[in-house]
């Protein structure tokens, strides 16, 4: 199965990968009114780790044995049997950040959310935009520090 | 200002950000790596220290919204025809350092470039033009001695003994850049492309570093005057090896690599302690004569056992022409002319903008003379300094050279933005720099792939021009000056070059 890996040796910390996630997963698909006006503001999926020397892009492992799926007790996050990916349904999650705990990678994060006029926070990670050929971060990197391949 | 010198507060660039579409990104601020943007988490603003603009456009190509403009400073001095800005402004800055002032990359003075006042001719009517598309277009180039004569077996093969050649599948090559003042990053992609495309590329005088003698059948060892990395080994692995004279952003000066850039792998590649500042010799201290040189020359032809050609790289300077029939008559096989737009990593910005001359009078000066004294088919002429495109290539090749080295041009497929900073080791573009978080701003699969690009565009356009001038091979058009003609050139100028004013 196809998922994103970071290579760290190509990141040159420049938050592009950052901002086309939040844009791809804004209302608006508009990287300016998703920074400025979408009101819950869209988050990131994936996070750039700056220490530098070092930097890299940390993102939703899609693990075989996913800690984050055995962890959430309400089932919010399955397994799509299908294509092996690790799913997320915000609409269930209850926020008890058992996923963000588990996860060894620290790839799930929080976002804002509006359920019927008010704001709730949820549970957030990678879904590898499933209306794109290629995920938005990956073809964003400007320095092919993340590829979408299968190493099976 | 606050803390700065008043008399050096002249800055070049201004950095002015439409904060309506600023999104906080920090693009900007991971990217300049001379800590000219910054965030400010108390007011959450990206703002700018102008000062420190090199103007490098490294960040207003990576912000996502499009919302910086790196702008020339419009503080003006009186305008004066006689104090332009960079007088006035390096005038202030030595009086404050006391000490020289060091740049990077080439002549950047509006010196005469005769390769835009020389046109190119084509077929009309009278002889028929070659579609290249259509008909073979051989740009194979062979440098190395050639006989003066060929013997034919009965069988039909060559019978006469050849030189050793380096074989071009295109006459460009990259030029001497030296692991240490550009990258590990920026010279694996080098080598890689001079593999795919067929050509060579030139170590400088930094030596090779282990992990590229894979590729060296497809690199030009330097030897310098510091004699960096040169070991049995480093001979062995080249395919040629390029005795280094002088260079053309400083004739009569040696390298300079500071300290700052001697890291292990520099350190261990050009065989000196790290943190040492390399410094080559401004003469070869066994050179002081053309009898010296040919001795060098011999030397490492014995070193190798004469299997492979030996090239001498000097700096274009008035005497060019005699000292190119010296070179050859010392038994070098190539000689290199690097003319005075050729870049560098560092360089006292008086020498880069004042010595030499252009190497567009050079090639014709030199390859006259050979012509003249009847030994221009013991050498090939390699030219060098300054092509930015294929038609000053097909224009220095008509001129008489055999091919080119481009540089300058190569780093600017990697990104190179022509700031100028290179002897600061801090390049934005990951490119003259050694510092790790920097230097990964090159990924040669990336780097490679631009290279291979440019090469191949480069290419293609000097078949079409070789097609429309009714020539199927580039040997054709070596030293066919008859297809140039001079446009705005003084009687003196059309003369040096060798060319006819356009029109007769
Ligand atoms: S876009 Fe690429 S280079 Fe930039 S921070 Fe993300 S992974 Fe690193
Ligand atoms: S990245 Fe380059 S252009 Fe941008 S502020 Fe820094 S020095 Fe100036
Ligand atoms: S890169 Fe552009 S959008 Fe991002 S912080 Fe800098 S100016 Fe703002």
């Amino acid at each position: 199965m196809k998922v994103v890996y970071p290579r760290e040796q190509w990141c040159v910390a420049c938050n592009l990968c950052e901002v086309a996630c939040m844009t791809e997963h804004s209302r608006t698909k508009d990287p300016l009114k998703a920074y400025l006006t979408e009101r819950p503001r869209p988050v990131s999926r994936t996070k750039v780790e700056y220490r530098p020397p070092l930097a890299i892009s940390v993102m939703c492992r899609h693990c075989a044995e996913a800690e984050c799926v055995e962890a959430c007790k309400n089932g919010t996050l399955t397994r799509n049997e299908e294509t092996g990916r690790i799913e997320l349904d915000q609409d269930r999650c209850l926020g008890c950040w058992m996923c963000i705990m588990a996860c060894p990678y620290g790839a799930i994060g929080q976002v804002a959310m509006h359920v019927g006029g008010e704001e709730r926070r949820v549970a957030n990670k990678c879904d590898l935009c499933p209306d794109r050929d290629v995920p938005a971060c990956v073809a964003a990197c400007p320095n092919r520090a993340l590829v979408f391949e299968d190493r099976g | 200002m606050l803390y700065k010198n008043p008399y050096n507060n002249y800055f070049d660039y201004v950095v002015q950000r439409d904060l309506d579409r600023c999104i906080r990104c920090k693009a900007c601020v991971t990217q300049c790596s001379y800590g000219a943007n910054f965030y400010d988490p108390d007011r959450e603003m990206i703002y700018s220290l102008d000062a420190n603009c090199v103007g490098c456009m490294r960040c207003s190509t990576f912000c996502p919204t499009d919302c910086i403009r790196i702008v020339r400073n419009p503080d003006a001095f009186r305008p004066n025809a006689n104090w332009k800005d960079n007088n006035i402004k390096d005038l202030y800055k030595q009086a404050g350092t006391g000490g020289i002032i060091i740049t990077g990359m080439g002549n950047d003075k509006p010196f005469t470039n005769y390769w835009e006042h020389m046109v190119i001719d084509a077929c009309q009517v009278t002889n028929p033009s070659i579609d290249p598309l259509r008909e073979p277009m051989e740009l194979k180039t062979f440098l190395g001695r050639k006989p003066e004569r060929l013997e034919i077996g009965r069988d039909g093969d060559i019978t006469t003994k050849l030189a050793p050649q380096l074989v071009l599948e295109t006459p460009i090559m990259f030029s001497a850049m030296s692991y240490g003042s550009i990258n590990y990053n920026v010279c694996e992609s080098v080598a890689r492309a001079a593999r795919e495309l067929g050509t060579y590329w030139n170590t400088g005088e930094g030596g090779l570093p282990k992990a590229l003698y894979e590729y060296g059948r497809q690199t030009i060892v330097q030897c310098a005057s510091g004699r960096f990395g040169v070991s049995p080994e480093y001979l062995g692995a080249g395919a040629a090896i390029e005795i280094k004279i002088g260079q053309g952003a400083k004739p009569g000066i040696g390298g300079h690599l500071p300290g700052e850039k001697v890291l292990e792998g520099i350190s261990e590649t050009r065989m000196i302690p790290v943190g040492t500042d390399a410094i080559s010799p401004a003469p070869h201290h066994d050179i002081y004569s053309i009898e010296d040189l040919k001795q060098l020359i011999y030397a490492l032809k014995e070193a190798t056992r004469y299997e492979k050609p030996v090239s001498v790289k000097i700096a274009a300077v008035h005497n060019v022409a005699a000292i190119a029939s010296g070179i050859a008559r010392a038994g070098a096989d190539i000689i290199a002319v690097d003319g005075f737009r050729g870049g560098t990593g560092a360089a006292p910005k008086a020498i880069r903008d004042n010595v030499g001359i252009p190497i567009e009078v050079a090639i014709a000066a030199v390859d006259e003379r050979l012509r003249q004294e009847g030994i221009r088919n013991e050498v090939s002429l390699v030219a060098a300094g300054g092509f930015r495109n294929s038609s000053d290539i097909v224009k220095a090749i008509a001129l008489g050279a055999d091919a080119v080295y481009i540089a300058t041009s190569a780093l600017m497929a990697l990104g190179c933005t022509l700031c100028q900073q290179c002897h600061r080791g801090r390049c934005a573009w990951g490119i003259t720099t050694n510092d790790p978080e920097l230097a990964r701003r090159v990924n040669p699969e990336i780097g490679t792939e631009r290279l291979v690009g440019l090469i191949r565009a480069w290419s293609n356009e000097i078949k079409e021009m070789l097609g429309l001038m009714g020539i199927n091979s580039i040997e054709s058009l070596k030293g066919n000056r008859d297809r140039l003609r001079g446009v705005g050139l003084s009687e003196g100028e059309l003369q040096t070059l060798g060319i006819r004013q356009a029109g007769t």
